[in-house]
């Protein structure tokens, strides 16, 4: 029913829970290929602070980094992000109709 | 209630009273009447209801597919509140709690299947990235 790489969808979720992720991966969504200096900039964080998010959203597959000359132009990837909606969707379909049938269980014969 | 994090939340209003609620999701006998993702069968309900104690359900889908979730119950509150371990082969542990409200006429159900099981790891991430799962669908264009 359910069956994901285990790790790879533990990467995306945990790499998804930290405010300052979420806020490169929405940033990049409007303005793709940003250089890392211009993503660090708003964010008053200091480069190695930057690289160090960074890594974790490229290990878990939600960004891609592309060298050209002296700049790195950073990219979001949704594969894993699919997954991630995927895993709720399915759980929100059990437990949909699980609870359609717990309610008709308690329900049936009447209050 | 904590906003820690709900992966899926999902709010029923149920015209019976909690105790009637709370016998369907914890007596074995009651749970394999209707415990399911689909109109398959539930074969096997094997529950120690307290804390610490085991979760075992066995259900068969249409298409014949058998999935037995396995589990440690995390808190018990007799017509209010269970919590439980979610374990299925293949998937990282999660967090499936149920909270029983009164309300006239009935019980309101909330259920939250949580993708993050530990306490501290979860307390930490706040209200977290719910906001950007709920862009995705936009994002993703579905």
């Amino acid at each position: 029913m359910v069956k994901y790489q285990t790790s790879a969808i533990d990467r995306t979720f945990s790499a998804l829970a930290d405010p300052t992720r979420r806020h490169i991966l929405l940033r990049l969504k409007d303005e793709p290929g940003l250089s890392v200096s211009e993503l660090a900039r708003p964010l008053s964080l200091k480069l190695p602070g930057m690289m160090k998010h960074l890594d974790v959203l490229s290990d878990a597959g939600l960004i891609t980094r592309a060298k050209t000359g002296r700049t790195v132009s950073v990219n979001l990837s949704v594969g894993p992000m699919r997954e991630a909606m995927e895993w709720l969707k399915r759980y929100e379909r059990l437990w949909t109709v699980s609870l359609d049938r717990l309610v008709a269980f308690v329900e049936k014969d009447g209050e | 209630m904590a906003e820690a994090l709900p992966s899926v939340t999902i709010v029923r209003r149920i015209k019976a009273s909690p105790a009637k609620v709370w016998a369907a999701i914890t007596r074995p006998d009651q749970m394999i009447q209707w415990w399911g993702p689909d109109a398959g069968p539930t074969l096997r309900a094997d529950v120690d209801v307290r804390p610490g104690g085991r979760f075992s359900v066995v259900f068969r889908l249409l298409n014949g597919d058998e999935h037995n979730p396995t589990g440690i119950y995390r808190e018990v509150i007799p017509e209010r509140k269970l919590v439980f371990t979610w374990d299925l082969p293949g998937e990282r542990e999660s967090l499936v709690t149920f909270l029983l409200e009164p309300i006239d006429g009935g019980t309101e159900l909330i259920l939250l299947h949580e993708h993050l099981p530990d306490e501290a790891e979860r307390e930490s991430h706040e209200q977290g990235w719910r906001g950007l799962l709920d862009k995705l669908p936009r994002f993703l264009g579905v």
